[in-house]
């Protein structure tokens, strides 16, 4: 039948020109990764050409040799890591510690206290800004990790998120464990930590970025080179070098690429935690 | 099991909760103290004092802080460059927002479809939103550059003519909507992704043998059944936009003219530029009631979907 044939003609280069839109549209999306890799590896010549040549002459790995030369990005790597790691640590423990008595304990008061727990998710941190650093001027705690550590040691996200999950396991399974004289922290530790595997790793991974990607506050506490995070070393350096894009770029790529790496292999926690705060579970 | 006589046990049972172990009081307050003091003193306290500093004037290098009243406020109310700064952030949320939402929603509804290499497309348009945003000012920067800009040479390609795009007042807002925009919208593709997935199949199917056309499936049955998700990103996306500052410091510092100074910025320079405390503090609770009436309309959708179970 021609009408048949026609028919699939049809239906087949509608999917093609869809697969031209949106692979089109990716790459749009992701040309201006594609040119800060590219200009990151080019000659300053070649960087000031217009109109723009994509591909490099030659390939010049030198840049980032310069730009760690430039800045010390190899320090505020160690900097961004020990604090991003001690922050997914510390919230690791406190949420599921706050998440465990709001989902497996009952005390009086414990549904007034959740809501007052989400209410403050409402709080902007602008607010609560400038009072935080005052605390941590008068502690004498300003330029220091404990600044960037210490106000970030909780979450309402997290504890929300673990005691969404946390409500999800069946309660014989604890049950069973305090007949045998279980204490609760062991409970939480034996049998809810390793049964909520997936939502641990979800606000690991959602902890570790927004500590890793932190800029306003470490503006604010930090004011010592050796002291900077890789967010604020590459505002620093941008200032400072604002004519030599080839290195602003080698140290774009050092700041993004981490946490594009941690992306590409742990997706699904990506996904998961987003769609957890958009409440949809 | 509780005994037959057990009335305690019957209680508990009835509102459908397993009696523990005696003692749960004292053991949650074990388990929340660690949450209860970071939070206590990182929001509560601060949340009190910067309403109580809002009255204040005071440098932070002074011992003693004087009582003013509503000055802060008033001057606030007066000036001319606040309610500049609130009118530009409003245009970035509200230039924002549109663009944003159109563009995820269809993201998300092409990729809801059969496609090849459906993860790759994902990790593409999600690829912005995980990266630092200092990082990514400075890529746009360097793609707004008027002489050797990318973006410059792509609007050639259709007969544009180069736009001065961080220098020119009208321009620094739109060039900073659109970062905004690439930055943020893989987010809300998810969330509408989620929202899609959400939606029986069955509903299509049945319009289908009613003859309902593509178009008529899509605002008959997707737009209104994506709604709740709808209103949750419209909201979340105003609150979040309100407080943009990372993306505006390292890409235009609010200028030029102070065409992009936001709220955030401008509560950052009082307080740790010019150190006036008691008058950034006012500022930030005006910011903080403005986010509340967005939230308030959040938590009515909140309560109904979360609360509940």
């Amino acid at each position: 039948m021609p009408g048949k044939g026609l028919k699939r003609t049809v239906k087949i280069s509608k999917g093609i020109v869809f697969h031209l839109v949106i692979y089109a549209l990716a790459l749009v999306t992701l040309a201006p990764f594609i040119w800060m890799v590219l200009t990151s590896l080019k000659d300053m010549n070649e960087i000031y050409v217009y109109p723009p040549k994509w591909l490099p002459e030659k390939f010049r790995f030198e840049n980032y040799k310069n730009a760690f030369e430039a800045a010390p990005f190899g320090r505020y790597y160690i900097n961004s890591i020990i604090v991003s790691l001690s922050v997914t640590f510390g919230q690791l423990i406190t949420c599921s510690m706050a998440a465990f008595a709001f989902a497996r304990l009952r005390f009086r008061g414990s549904n007034i206290l959740f809501y007052i727990f989400l209410g403050t998710m409402m709080i902007p941190y602008n607010v609560t800004m400038i009072p935080s650093f005052m605390m941590l001027y008068w502690l004498g705690w300003i330029d220091s990790f404990k600044a960037l550590i210490v106000p970030g040691l909780a979450s309402a996200f997290g504890t929300f998120l673990l005691r969404q999950f946390f409500m999800t396991i069946p309660k014989e399974l604890e049950e069973a464990a305090y007949i045998d004289g279980a204490s609760r922290f062991s409970v939480l530790w034996r049998i809810i930590i390793p049964l909520s595997k997936p939502a641990l790793a979800t606000l690991a991974i959602f902890t570790f970025m927004g500590a890793f990607n932190d800029f306003i506050w470490s503006l604010i506490v930090l004011n010592s080179d050796e002291m900077r995070t890789v967010q604020l070393g590459l505002a620093i350096f941008r200032d400072r070098y604002l004519t030599q894009w080839d290195l602003l770029m080698a140290g774009s790529v050092t700041a993004v690429l981490p946490i594009l790496l941690v992306f590409f292999f742990a997706q699904k926690y990506f996904i998961q935690g987003i769609t957890l705060s958009g409440l949809k579970e | 099991m509780p005994g037959k006589n057990n009335k305690a046990g019957d209680k508990l049972k009835k509102k459908g909760r397993t009696p523990y172990k005696k003692g749960d009081g004292m053991s949650a307050l074990l388990f929340l103290s660690p949450t209860l003091v970071v939070f206590s003193t990182f929001i509560l306290f601060p949340v009190i004092f910067s309403f109580y500093l809002s009255f204040q004037k005071w440098n932070m290098f002074s011992s003693e802080t004087t009582f003013v009243g509503l000055d802060n406020y008033i001057r606030m109310f007066q000036s001319e460059e606040f309610w500049q700064v609130l009118k530009n952030t409003a245009i970035y949320t509200f230039g924002t927002i549109p663009l944003n939402m159109g563009f995820s929603l269809m993201v998300a509804y092409a990729l809801n479809k059969k496609v090849i290499g459906k993860k790759f497309l994902r990790t593409a348009f999600f690829a912005p939103v995980i990266i630092s945003p200092v990082a990514a000012a400075v890529i746009w920067r360097w793609l707004y550059d008027p002489n050797f800009g990318l973006i410059n040479w792509f609007i050639g390609l259709f007969g544009i003519s180069p736009i001065n795009w961080l220098n020119d007042p009208t321009a620094a807002m739109f060039a900073l909507i659109i970062m905004g925009v690439w930055k943020t919208f893989g987010y809300n593709m998810v969330l509408f992704s989620a929202g899609l997935q959400g939606i029986p199949e069955t509903y299509y199917e049945a319009a289908l043998i009613d003859g309902a056309g593509k178009w008529t499936r899509f605002w008959k049955i997707t737009i209104p059944l994506l709604s709740p998700t709808t209103f949750f990103i419209m909201v979340m996306s105003m609150i979040g936009s309100f407080q943009v500052f990372d993306i505006v410091y390292v890409l235009t510092s609010g200028g030029p003219l102070g065409s992009t100074k936001v709220l955030v910025f401008y509560v950052y320079e009082h307080a740790f530029k010019f150190f006036e405390m008691g008058y950034a503090s006012a500022v930030s609770y005006v910011l903080f009631a403005i986010l509340f009436i967005f939230t308030m309309l959040q938590m009515k959708y909140m309560k109904s979907k979360v609360l509940g179970n």
